[in-house]
This record gives structure tokens, C-alpha cells and sequence, in this order.
């Protein structure tokens, strides 16, 4: 192939934009009305279980995945949990060195399946370890608004 | 068919009171133009439409490609074209990209190169809209406005927009 | 161009499911598709056990907002642990999705495939109209400042120039799609309207008017797509896939003829091809031609060889498109009426060939009777045509 080049790459162009899009709005669901209102309300979260197959699901679905049927069975599940896995983070989402690293963490509940991605708090980063019990920290009820948000982290249990 | 079909409508007010996320994303693009359309833009600079020709099928393309994708092999050669031509489609908007009315509706349209027959690009159109909605501006032949040559950047919009060729001229 | 038109295993539709199509659904997509998939199955007398594969279909990821959709619905779709994929050809994707679903059964591969598409338009804000921006060029087109509905103002107008077509011609395409959704339940834009409402509704993009314009729609839709071997145990109504066929063109449509749908015929004569339909405007019965504008269903309806070129509006003029006509178009009320989850939308028209052909339309069901019907779709930048052909079994 003998494309006839424009030779310096400095020649080449490039064109700047960014997506327009203002923002988006998405909405919870019809289970995620039921566990936002739940997480806002009453500070707990909420799981839903599958009749049929005998399997939980936390955050709470409205249908089974595994055999399609509608879920109705809902529970709440306290905030309290364990670390099943974890990560720290030293840089932000533009690769800035943090001042304090960030510990995010994946926490499971007990006797339900799924669980939560959320921040670990009130702890050194040497003390954090897979396994270890962690309850959530709530905003004050009023300051809640029905946002994975309205739990601030996780502290040591 | 009497069923009742699932799911779960919600009127604005509902819509706002419900629980939502709400997120932007941060997208930030840099796109490269190439190797045709960055001598194309370079081109637009110096007031002059650059197209490319392909050796088999004769075709000129604009905007340029460096491939014909009718024959699928490498074009062979620049060509410059003159910046006229003819009127193919055009619309009138009374609206802009974010939806508002206009205050004065623009007119846009796609031009044919009258030395590149099959190639057209599409931008403003500096005609009366009645030519447009009285379908006369089709087949018109416009010719390019440029900006000064100081304010170009070598953009699409270093031509302000095609206009009407006057009587006798190229 | 050569196709093997000798598939040798045949392929049904045996079930079919939709959701509301409204301007905002309280579901996540997810729970959307899951409504329509749920829907499907049972219409099949099928469980999700019984499912071998799904297919998703789905337009840009910018609609809903969220990125992998494909992999984001597949559990809401049945995919979760089995063979999944997502297809996408833009507008053009809720007829590609059952084609898809199709090769997966016709080659063998599998015998009971679920096929799921959904659209959610209402999360991009302040309008989805933002998000379309960029399906234009990023170089040579968005520095204009472009909104989506020039690109098909022009087309249209071309299409009006080439073949001296009036609006009013046209408007009647929305008169009848918007009439014909008065009788689906699940229809956003039903109503009765004049050509005078529509020559009288506001002028967005000169010649293109508020209600020559389909509706931003949330939406799922779903199909169960079977074996022969299947089809015989489950069903004494199956209704077969005898004919796909899609294409694309350039996106340099700057390029080329705007007034003809060439891709769309391409895609057609495929489709054709392997139907074994010599003449299509006698052999289609009733037709469900992509109507995001009311002058697409016009264009498309050429390209598809359902009338020659320039004579659709005067077939629309006559009343032959009607439900009671020679060949009824759009008797679902189309995207016009029903509304334009776009992926959704599309296999909105499957579905209604597939309950035509039952006669399981209700008060939608077309005069004539039905054995033979046709969806088709289209989409990207004006670019991608996608054809299926069905027959009552």
C-alpha cells in the first residue's frame, strides 16, 4: 500500500469535543424504589428472595435471574456485614496523588447472596483484612435522600 | 389481543419523585482526523476544497478518504476542486441542536461539487428559506463563503456558507 | 453478492412480549427487558430452563446512559450462564435481533433462543436529543452544530424533490399510524388525527413538522424463537422465518442518492431471495415498515419493492395501505403511534407480524388474510437496512 502521507505528524489533526449530554437521570426500579425507600426511611438495607429457587438477593431484585419468576418476598437485612474483598486507592480518577488513601471494599451480609461496593471508614489501612466485620455509617435521617450515598462508609463492627 | 401489557408509566411529577441517581459523564474526546481529513482541514486554511481521486473508478471523494470504499484500494491522487456547486437537498431550522426555537430559522442543505460529481458535503446555505420550501433552491448553484483568511483554523466553519452564484460569474 | 438461500433448518417465532411504550418507565432496563422476555416465554408456554441462548438487542449505550449494555441486561434477559450477545445496526437493530436469533437456531447451534430488545430514552438530560449529536461526524459535521432531525429533513426533502410528493401525502402516513395505535395496548402516541393537525403542528426542521415525528419512548420487547423439531411439540400455530436479509451503506451519505433506500433493497432482495417472493407486492400480505418519520414508512416501503419508486404516497392516497387494504402497512400503528424505544420499537414490528399471522391482533387484525408479512427496519446514518419475512405455518 503506497498511501501518498501527509508526512509530519504534526499535520495531523485532531478535533476536541466532549459528550454534550447534560447528565443522566436513572431510576431505581421498581425493587430500588423499595430499597432506596428502606435505606432512606428506616436506615436498613433490603433484600428480596426468590420462592422458587430459595436464593436471596441483596440489593433487592424484582425478578429472579436464574428462573425468571417475579419476586414479591422482600426483608430488610441490618447494615452490618463483612469484608469479602477490598482494594486502596492512592490516586484519583485523573491519576492525582490522594492525601488520604481511599479503601473501597466489597461487603456481603449475613444469610443473603450479593452484596455492596462501599467505602471503609474510622480504620488505618494496616487494619483493614478480608473477613473482618464492618457496620455502616449512616447520614442523619434528614439528611438522607435515598442514595447509596446516604451510607457515608463502613466502620469496624 | 386482551392482555395486560407489564410495566410501569410514570407522569413528570411522578418522575421527579421518584428515587433516582443522577450522573454526567466525563467525556472527553480527542479525534484524530487522519490522514485525508487532516490535509482537508489544513486545505480549508488556505481558502481551497482538496479532494481525493481514485485511480480506478475515476471517482473524486470529498470529504476526502484514503481508501475508495467503492473499489476498496488506496486513492491515488490529490485533486483540488473549485469550492462550487449545486444544491441537492436543503431544509430549514427553526430549531437548534438543544431543541429552543430559533430566532432566525437556518438554512442547510447538502452541495454537489460541480468537479466532483457523486460528492457533496453538507453545510449553511445562505439562501432566502422560501427558495427552500418552494423547492427552488434545488439544483442552485452556490459557491463557498469564505472567512477571512486571519480567522480561519482550518474547521469545517472556515467556510461561513454557500451562497448563490451571481449571473457571469465563475 | 451470494447467499445461501438453502438453509436447511427452519426457524419459528412461538411466542412474543412487550411492555408499555411510554415517555418514562419507573423500571431499570433491566426490569424492562425483563417484563417483555417474562411475557414472551409464557405467550411460548416456555421456562426460562427450556432457553438455549439469548440474543439482546440495543441501540447506542448513550441512550440508557449506561455502558456494556449488552452485558448490563443479559440477566434481565435470561442470560445469565448461557451463550448471550448483543447485536446493534442502530435503528436498524430491532429487526436485526431476531435475524440474529435466527442464524442462531437455522445454524444448529441451538434450539430454543430468547431474543430481548429494549431501549430506555428518558435518563439523558435535558433531552435525548443531546445524545443523538453524536452519531454525526465529530470533524467535519458536529462543528455545524447540527440537531438530529436535519440529517432527515434533508432526505425527506430530497425524497419530496425527486418524486414531486406533497406533505400532505405524507401527513397521511401519520394520520394513519397514529389512528391504527388506537387499537394497541401499547401505545404512547395513539390519536385521531387529521392531515390538517399535521401541516398545522409546529415546524421543527422545514419540511419536517412536530407530527410527522415519532415519540421518545421507554420500552422492551421480546420474542421466543424455536427449532422446527420444538416448534412441532409446542405449538399448533408456529409462525416461520422464511427470509432475512440486511445491509449497510456509506456513511458518507453526503455521497449518495438520498431519495432511494438502496440498502433497504439490497436487504430486501436477500430477504426475498430466500423467501422465495418473486413479486413482493403480491406476495406480502401485510407489512411493518420502519415509521421513526412518517416519510420513512413512504421510502422504505420503495426500497422494499412494495411500490415503485414515487408511488407509495399514491398507494397511501388510495387507502391501500390501510388495515383494510390490499396490503396494509403498519397496522400496529407503528413507531408513529405506538412510540420509538428504537431497538424495542423495531421488534415491536416483529411482533406484530408474528400476532397478525396468528390472528392474535385483536382489533389491529388486518381484512385480508394474512400468511405472508414483513418487518423491516433501518438505521445509523441512514445506512442500515434490516429485513425479516415470515409465513403463518
Amino acid at each position: 500500500m503506497s498511501w501518498d502521507k501527509v508526512g509530519l505528524p504534526t499535520k495531523l489533526r485532531h478535533w476536541y469535543g466532549d459528550m454534550e449530554v447534560e447528565g443522566y437521570l436513572y431510576t431505581a426500579g421498581i425493587a430500588g424504589e423499595k430499597f432506596f425507600k428502606t435505606l432512606k426511611e428506616r436506615g436498613k438495607l433490603l433484600a428480596s428472595r426468590c420462592m422458587k429457587c430459595d436464593v436471596s438477593y441483596l440489593p433487592a431484585r424484582a425478578y429472579c435471574p436464574s428462573c425468571f419468576s417475579e419476586i414479591t418476598e422482600y426483608f430488610e437485612v441490618e447494615p452490618e456485614g463483612n469484608v469479602e474483598t477490598y482494594t486502596i486507592l492512592r490516586v484519583g480518577v485523573d491519576g492525582e496523588k490522594l492525601e488520604e488513601p481511599v479503601i473501597v471494599a466489597f461487603i456481603t451480609f449475613d444469610g443473603v447472596n450479593g452484596g455492596l461496593i462501599h467505602r471503609l471508614g474510622e480504620m488505618d489501612e494496616k487494619d483493614v483484612e478480608i473477613g473482618m466485620r464492618v457496620k455502616a455509617v449512616l447520614k442523619p435521617t434528614d439528611e438522607r435522600r435515598g442514595e447509596i450515598t446516604d451510607i457515608l462508609y463502613f466502620k469496624p463492627a | 389481543m386482551g392482555y395486560k401489557l407489564p410495566g410501569t408509566p410514570l407522569k413528570r411529577a411522578e418522575f421527579e419523585k421518584a428515587f433516582k441517581v443522577e450522573d454526567k459523564p466525563e467525556a472527553k474526546y480527542a479525534w484524530a482526523a487522519g490522514q485525508a481529513l487532516s490535509r482537508f482541514l489544513e486545505e480549508l486554511k488556505n481558502g481551497r476544497i482538496v479532494g481525493r481521486r481514485c485511480r480506478n473508478c475515476g471517482k473524486i471523494l470529498i470529504p476526502p478518504r484514503m481508501y475508495c470504499e467503492h473499489c476498496f484500494r488506496p486513492t491515488g491522487e490529490w485533486v483540488y476542486v473549485r469550492p462550487v456547486g449545486r444544491i441537492v437537498t436543503a431544509v430549514v431550522s427553526y430549531i437548534a441542536a438543544t431543541r429552543e426555537r430559533l430566532e432566525k430559522p437556518e438554512v442547510i442543505g447538502i452541495v454537489e461539487f460541480e468537479d466532483a460529481p457523486g460528492s457533496g458535503i453538507f453545510h449553511r446555505l445562505n439562501i432566502d428559506p422560501e427558495l427552500v420550501i418552494s423547492r427552488k433552491a434545488f439544483g442552485m448553484r452556490v459557491k463557498a463563503v469564505w472567512k477571512p483568511p486571519k480567522e480561519r483554523e482550518g474547521s469545517i466553519n472556515d467556510i461561513l456558507y454557500f451562497e448563490p452564484v451571481g449571473e457571469g460569474e465563475g | 453478492m451470494k447467499t445461501n438461500i438453502y438453509v436447511k433448518r427452519r426457524v419459528a417465532v412461538v411466542g412474543a412480549g412487550l411492555t408499555l411504550f411510554r415517555r418514562r418507565m419507573l423500571e431499570t432496563p433491566k426490569e424492562l427487558a425483563w417484563e417483555a422476555a417474562k411475557m414472551a416465554l409464557d405467550w411460548a408456554g416456555l421456562e426460562l430452563d427450556d432457553v438455549d441462548a439469548v440474543v439482546i438487542g440495543s441501540a447506542p449505550d448513550a441512550f440508557d446512559g449506561v455502558h456494556m449494555k449488552g452485558e448490563y441486561l443479559a440477566d434481565g434477559s435470561g442470560g445469565w450462564g448461557r451463550p448471550t450477545m448483543r447485536v446493534y445496526v442502530g435503528g436498524g437493530t430491532g429487526v436485526f435481533t431476531p435475524i440474529a436469533g435466527w442464524w442462531h437456531v437455522a445454524s444448529g447451534l441451538f434450539d430454543v433462543v430468547l431474543v430481548v430488545a429494549e431501549e430506555k430514552m428518558s435518563p439523558a438530560q435535558p433531552h435525548p436529543q443531546f445524545v443523538f449529536k453524536h452519531i454525526w461526524d465529530p470533524i467535519l459535521e458536529r462543528p455545524l452544530n447540527p440537531n438530529l432531525i436535519w440529517i432527515f429533513a434533508m432526505e425527506m426533502h430530497r425524497y419530496m424533490y425527486k418524486y414531486n410528493v406533497r406533505k400532505e401525502d405524507i401527513a397521511l402516513v401519520s394520520v394513519k399510524n397514529k389512528r391504527n395505535a388506537l387499537d394497541h395496548p401499547a401505545a404512547q402516541l395513539a390519536a385521531k388525527i387529521t392531515v390538517e393537525d399535521v401541516l398545522n403542528s409546529e415546524v421543527l426542521v422545514y419540511p419536517v413538522q412536530r407530527l410527522d415525528i415519532s415519540p421518545v419512548t421507554d420500552g422492551a420487547a421480546a420474542l421466543v424463537m424455536v427449532s422446527e423439531k420444538v416448534a412441532r411439540r409446542i405449538t399448533d400455530s408456529p409462525v416461520w422465518v422464511e427470509g432475512v436479509g440486511w445491509a449497510l451503506d456509506s456513511t458518507q451519505w453526503t455521497n449518495r442518492e438520498l431519495a432511494y433506500p438502496k440498502y433497504v433493497e439490497v436487504a430486501a432482495r436477500m430477504a426475498y431471495r430466500m423467501a422465495g417472493i418473486n413479486n413482493p407486492r403480491k406476495e406480502i400480505d401485510v407489512a411493518e415498515v420502519y415509521d421513526p418519520f412518517d416519510y420513512k414508512e413512504l421510502h422504505h416501503m420503495e426500497g422494499l419493492m412494495l411500490a415503485r419508486k414515487g408511488e407509495a404516497p399514491i398507494l397511501t392516497r388510495e387507502g391501500v395501505t390501510e388495515r383494510d387494504g390490499d396490503l396494509p402497512v403498519n397496522p400496529s400503528g407503528g413507531l408513529l403511534g405506538v412510540g420509538n424505544p428504537i431497538a424495542a420499537a423495531g421488534l415491536m414490528k416483529v411482533a406484530e407480524i408474528f400476532w397478525q399471522l396468528r390472528g392474535e391482533a385483536g382489533g389491529r387484525q388486518v381484512k385480508k388474510p394474512a400468511y405472508t408479512g414483513l418487518a423491516q427496519a433501518w438505521g445509523d446514518l441512514m445506512q442500515a437496512g434490516t429485513v425479516i419475512v415470515m409465513r403463518a405455518g
